[in-house]
């Protein structure tokens, strides 16, 4: 019904034509409420937004292209560019698919280790996710420093586990590229144990917050069935109340061995987006808390697997796993020789924003801010 | 999912499609189906609307780019050489024309199965080739067919919003097909400061003499 309205819609100069007066603005691309450089033009009637169009590509550096002229080992290290918040979910997807086009198995120590570090992953991805939100929403400062002080913790994790805080390039097909170092282990369980005494604090802060209930209450609200039509997917998918969650459809690598539950929301308004984050991040504690107790030892790569001159048979492969911002999928195509034919990246960031026009019309500049705020992308994945 | 089950029941329920399937070697044994531009519509609304498939979620849509193969054979025929018949050998080329393809992995959100591989492929290699476009069923695959068409140059027919996405709207190849080469001045734009440069460079010129 809306869309019938916006064809009819003509845009005109806003000085000195009365009240009915339209005006075409560029939001960004240039600006920190877009996390990056990305652009909405937005057509506005005063204060209202009546179309929105989301415009990209001035980070793409064609990364597929790339990768096709690179080793299948080459495109390791440049996953971490994609999605730069969580690069080791990143270098999971990417392994998936790689060990599905090869038929590679994973030793179990590995399976662990893996899910070990995408928890933590998804732990300071939504830490940060909430901080910017807030942020967004004019509370400058506290509660970003707040998650941003729990995220330096994890990513201290990250840097002893690979060397690097952001850019970890740490999975192999056929497993990970170190173990654990000494020490290493007894460092995330504390991690782990301190973090439910920031989130209930982070909660007391936010949760009953009458600033954040009336600012995210019955905004930006997406049905369950546009979400699943735009393909949507990740936290915003079930605040929409779609129980679509790829660990628990798939099931790939050992996730039937924890326990955990999906958080659904039920308005698929920002609130719900925001709560379904903070209870996301509790079952990942719980996931993290039974990862680290069953932890067996054992090698962490396939001995058979061979990565440096790795030649996998002619054929395709598409793999997904949950990344903390959606269903990450990577498409391989294979010729037989030490290239990929073809190498798609299915970036969640991107179609997720299939929708964000349905969800900001007819709301207000402000509020159009906080919904792109709670689609959570990032712009290395968005544009490649 | 019974992929030969699936193919008989699409060609019963949609009038005269024909499928085909690929078979695909690697252990992932995702294969797929070939639908014709005509029937992709009918094909996909089946597919979304069966009871029994509900493949509500359209994930991932990605191009492909298949170059011409050319396969050459040694033939013995017989010629005329000077008056005396002799057997020679010749090389017999065949060219095989390359094709652009689309591919949809499919899943069902409801039923919580999936993927199923779709396939379209255009005709040719050529500019403006086109095939049926898909976002009318799915409206996932709004900005990746832009995307297609943007760096591999398929039209996708039906599209509500056609436009580059990726590159800038004055550029004019399609980066991802495998025959691109890229020019040297690809970032070249013109602005106001070409003038000014050469105003500048010229006043030095003047200069130094």
């Amino acid at each position: 019904m809306m869309e019938a309205a916006i064809e009819e819609l003509t845009v005109r100069d806003a000085a000195g034509k009365g009240e009915d007066a339209l005006l075409e603005l560029s939001l960004g691309p240039h600006h920190p409420s877009t996390h990056g450089v990305f652009r909405m033009d937005v057509v506005l009637d005063g204060e209202r937004v009546m179309r929105l169009k989301p415009v990209f590509g001035y980070l793409h550096r064609n990364h597929e292209k790339i990768a096709e002229g690179a080793s299948y080992l080459a495109s390791m290290p440049y996953t971490d560019r994609l999605d730069y918040i969580g690069s080791l979910t990143n270098n999971w997807a990417y392994a998936l698919a790689v060990e599905k086009l090869a038929g590679i198995e994973v030793p179990e120590r590995a399976e662990y280790i893996r899910v070990i570090t995408a928890e933590l992953t998804r732990l300071q991805n939504h830490a940060s996710t909430i901080g910017f939100l807030t942020q967004e929403m004019g509370a400058s400062g506290s509660p970003l420093m707040y998650s941003f002080r729990e995220r330096e913790k994890i990513l201290d994790l990250f840097e002893a586990l690979t060397g690097s805080r952001m850019m970890c390039n740490y999975m192999r097909f056929g497993g990970c590229r170190v173990d654990l170092p000494v020490g290493w282990m007894d460092q995330a369980r504390k991690v782990v144990a301190e973090f439910p005494r920031f989130l209930d604090e982070f909660e007391r802060l936010l949760t009953g917050n009458e600033i954040l209930l009336a600012r995210t209450q019955g905004v930006g609200v997406l049905s369950g069935e546009l979400a699943i039509q735009g393909g949507v997917t990740g936290p915003i998918l079930r605040a929409s109340g779609v129980n679509y969650d790829i660990r628990k459809v798939d099931r790939y690598g050992i996730y039937e061995r924890f326990d955990f539950k999906v958080p659904l929301g039920e308005h698929g308004d920002v609130y719900d987006r925001y709560m379904v984050r903070v209870l996301e991040m509790r079952e990942s504690l719980k996931i993290l808390n039974q990862a680290l107790r069953d932890i067996p030892a054992g090698p962490i790569m396939d001995a058979k697997t061979k990565i440096r001159g790795f030649r996998p048979k002619a054929g395709e492969a598409y793999g997904r796993i949950e990344s903390a911002k959606g269903e990450l999928g990577f498409f391989l195509i294979s010729d037989g020789t030490g290239n990929p034919y073809r190498y798609r990246v299915r970036p969640p960031s991107l179609i997720n924003l299939t929708v964000l026009e349905d969800m900001c019309i007819g709301s207000s500049v402000a509020d159009t801010i906080v919904t792109f705020g709670t689609i959570d992308i990032v712009l290395g994945e968005v544009d490649r | 999912m019974d992929l030969e089950k699936i193919k008989s029941d699409i060609e019963e329920a949609v009038l005269d499609c024909r499928l085909q399937i690929v078979v695909n070697p690697s252990p992932s044994a995702q294969h797929s189906l070939v639908v014709a531009r005509e029937h992709a519509a009918a094909v996909a609304r089946y597919l979304r609307d069966d009871a029994e498939l509900r493949l509500d979620y359209c994930s991932n849509v990605s191009g492909v780019d298949w170059l011409d193969t050319e396969t050459s054979e040694k033939v013995k025929t017989k010629k005329l050489v000077d008056g005396v018949e002799q057997e020679v050998e010749e090389v017999r080329k065949t060219r095989t024309p390359g094709y652009l393809e689309a591919v949809y992995h499919l899943y069902s959100m409801e039923k919580k199965h999936g993927p199923l591989v779709l396939r379209q492929r255009t005709e040719n290699r050529g500019d403006g080739v086109t095939v049926a476009s898909l976002t009318p069923v799915w409206r996932s695959a709004e900005f990746q067919e832009r995307e297609i068409f943007d760096l591999y140059g398929i039209v996708f027919e039906g599209h509500p919003d056609l436009r580059r996405i990726l590159m800038w709207d004055g550029f004019e190849d399609h980066p991802m097909r495998k025959d691109y080469v890229e020019p040297n001045d690809y970032e070249y734009e013109p602005t106001p400061h070409d003038a000014v440069i050469a105003k500048a460079a010229q006043a030095r010129e003047t200069e130094r003499r």
